[in-house]
């Protein structure tokens, strides 16, 4: 493995001010996707800065008002095991379930899930080949190359990858907030604004920038709340990345949709809400299929298949709709 | 090594190979193991090359295949994806320290009673794995199989599907899954 130096920061502060100051420092927390990636040397740290044990950081905290308040540095089963997001927000829960493996759930930091890099066998290779977001500049090799696993919506010509992690799905159909400590002081960032599209400048994924520290993940109260559910699909059982996902979430007058939240996962670049078919769902019978399919397509309009994903734009239009009818189920 | 600032540097960065060596201390199967790594070393290697415990098996390297599993402070993780130098003060349990005067842990005796492997290379991962996932169920965990997670989970519920999910990150190229969810479900049951 490239090597690098290692110091621990037990200060937030501190943590903030050591990672501004230096443009080749990473955080580390749990390490499992970041120790892949200098293994796979598509990031290449010269320093880790181990922040595990910052204080107050791994807080799950189910607020008065029926929210949530999560940690950066909680831990992905611990957050899946509790009773209150499981009971509150059911779709967080089974998302984290569905990730990875229980080892690497026991490992793997919240703030970090957000965080991890596209599962694009092009940008992982060890062997260099030409990825943008790799190496700004070289080119996209999944853009005319195998490109089943990789995005229908928000791609550009500089990268088709994929985000990859099932939970973002959850937290953007929720409306989650990323609370962010950086060099000038604390802010709070929708989750709709966190992940960046590719654009020209696919080498970054998100809008944080040096010195910005994810202490929690907030996670407002909602009528959909409790009835939400997140349905994942893949080419085997367990133990594998979403082929297509979603995140559904209702709130009913009996059998008829209130109101409800739709986001998709492995289709696009960062989580993909439903806007168009959220709007075209509402007064809508859970009971009339045909019409739920056919507010689901309003979505689909804009979807620019690859030419080996066109299957994504049929199978995720039926995933939206499974995951709407059985978190209509709890309404 | 330390300074007064809240950033600790925990390496010398003036070794002569550039590969900043670090000192560590944790309790290794019950014993206290002092050992100096550098940075960039993996739990994984420090146990089988500085230790010499070669019963975790190093297989994949990138926490796709769970031969690695190890306990740190109670929990299974993968001792391929984390670094030494972030394990100090911590409790490690490997394949080598769950036997008790001599005796097998009961799932290690289950596993040979239902002929849970074949090569044998995956073994010590699926048995150090099984040994906490069967805790994880006792306090409540639901999994991907659990159909309502909202819910309270026990270890009554852990059919043979929760145990195949929960043991998904344990491949076996031999292919023993139904002798392993064998094994497991029957230490789950007596446990």
């Amino acid at each position: 493995m490239h090597p690098f130096a290692l110091a621990t920061v037990d200060d937030t502060a501190e943590a903030v001010a050591a990672h501004a100051r230096d443009p080749q420092a990473a955080f580390i927390a749990g390490g499992t996707d970041l120790l892949g990636l200098v293994k796979d040397r598509a990031a290449l740290p010269h320093r880790l800065l181990d922040i595990n044990k910052l204080p107050g950081m791994a807080r799950i905290e189910a607020l008065p008002d029926g929210g949530l308040r999560v940690g950066a540095l909680a831990r992905m089963s611990d957050v899946a095991a509790d009773p209150e997001v499981r009971r509150r927000f059911p779709a967080i829960a089974e998302a984290l379930l569905f990730s990875a493996s229980g080892q690497l759930r026991n490992m793997a930091s919240m703030g970090g899930n957000i965080m991890q890099r596209t599962r694009c066998a092009y940008f992982r290779d060890e062997d260099d080949l030409p990825c943008n977001k790799r190496r700004p500049g070289s080119g996209c090799s999944a853009l005319h190359g195998l490109n089943r696993n990789h995005a229908i919506f928000g791609w550009s010509d500089a990268c088709v990858g994929t985000n990859s992690s099932d939970l973002a799905v959850a937290l953007a159909a929720l409306d989650a907030r990323v609370v962010v400590r950086g060099p000038a002081g604390e802010r709070t960032i929708p989750f709709a604004d966190f992940h960046r599209l590719p654009g020209d400048t696919p080498e970054r994924d998100n809008v944080l920038g040096r010195g910005d520290l994810i202490v929690s993940i907030e996670v407002p109260a909602c009528a959909e709340g409790r009835a939400s559910h997140y349905l994942k699909l893949r080419d085997r059982q367990s133990y594998e990345f979403a082929l297509v996902s979603a995140a559904a979430a209702v709130a009913t007058d009996g059998r008829r949709i209130r109101s409800v939240r739709l986001a998709l996962g492995g289709v696009a670049p960062k989580p993909w809400r439903l806007q168009a078919a959220e709007m075209a769902l509402r007064e809508v019978s859970l009971d009339d299929s045909h019409c739920l399919e056919g507010a689901i397509a309003t979505s689909f309009a804009d979807a620019r298949p690859l030419a080996h994903n066109a299957f994504k734009v049929e199978l995720a239009q039926r995933v939206a709709l499974r995951a709407l009818q059985t978190a209509g189920a709890r309404a | 090594m330390s300074n007064t600032t809240a950033t600790r540097e925990i390496h010398d960065v003036s070794t002569e190979q550039g590969a900043a060596r670090v000192r560590v201390s944790m309790t290794v199967n019950g014993r206290v193991r002092g050992l100096t790594v550098e940075s960039r070393t993996t739990l994984v290697d420090a146990l089988r090359e500085d230790l010499g415990l070669t019963g975790t098996k190093k297989a994949c390297d990138r926490g796709e295949c769970g031969a690695c599993t190890v306990h740190v402070d109670g929990r299974r993780v993968l001792s391929c994806m984390t670094l030494a130098a972030m394990q100090d003060g911590k409790r490690i349990t490997t394949i080598e320290g769950l036997e008790r005067g001599g005796n097998l842990h009961p799932v290690q005796a289950l596993f040979i009673e239902h002929d849970g492997f074949q090569c044998g290379f995956c073994t010590s991962g699926q048995i150090m794995s099984a040994v906490a996932m069967i805790e994880e169920a006792k306090v409540g965990w639901p999994s991907a199989a659990t159909a309502d997670v909202s819910r309270p989970f026990t270890v009554a519920d852990l059919s043979a599907a929760e145990i195949r999910e929960r043991m998904s990150g344990n491949l076996c190229r031999c292919a023993c899954y139904p002798n392993i969810v064998d094994a497991v479900a029957e230490a789950a049951g007596r446990s």
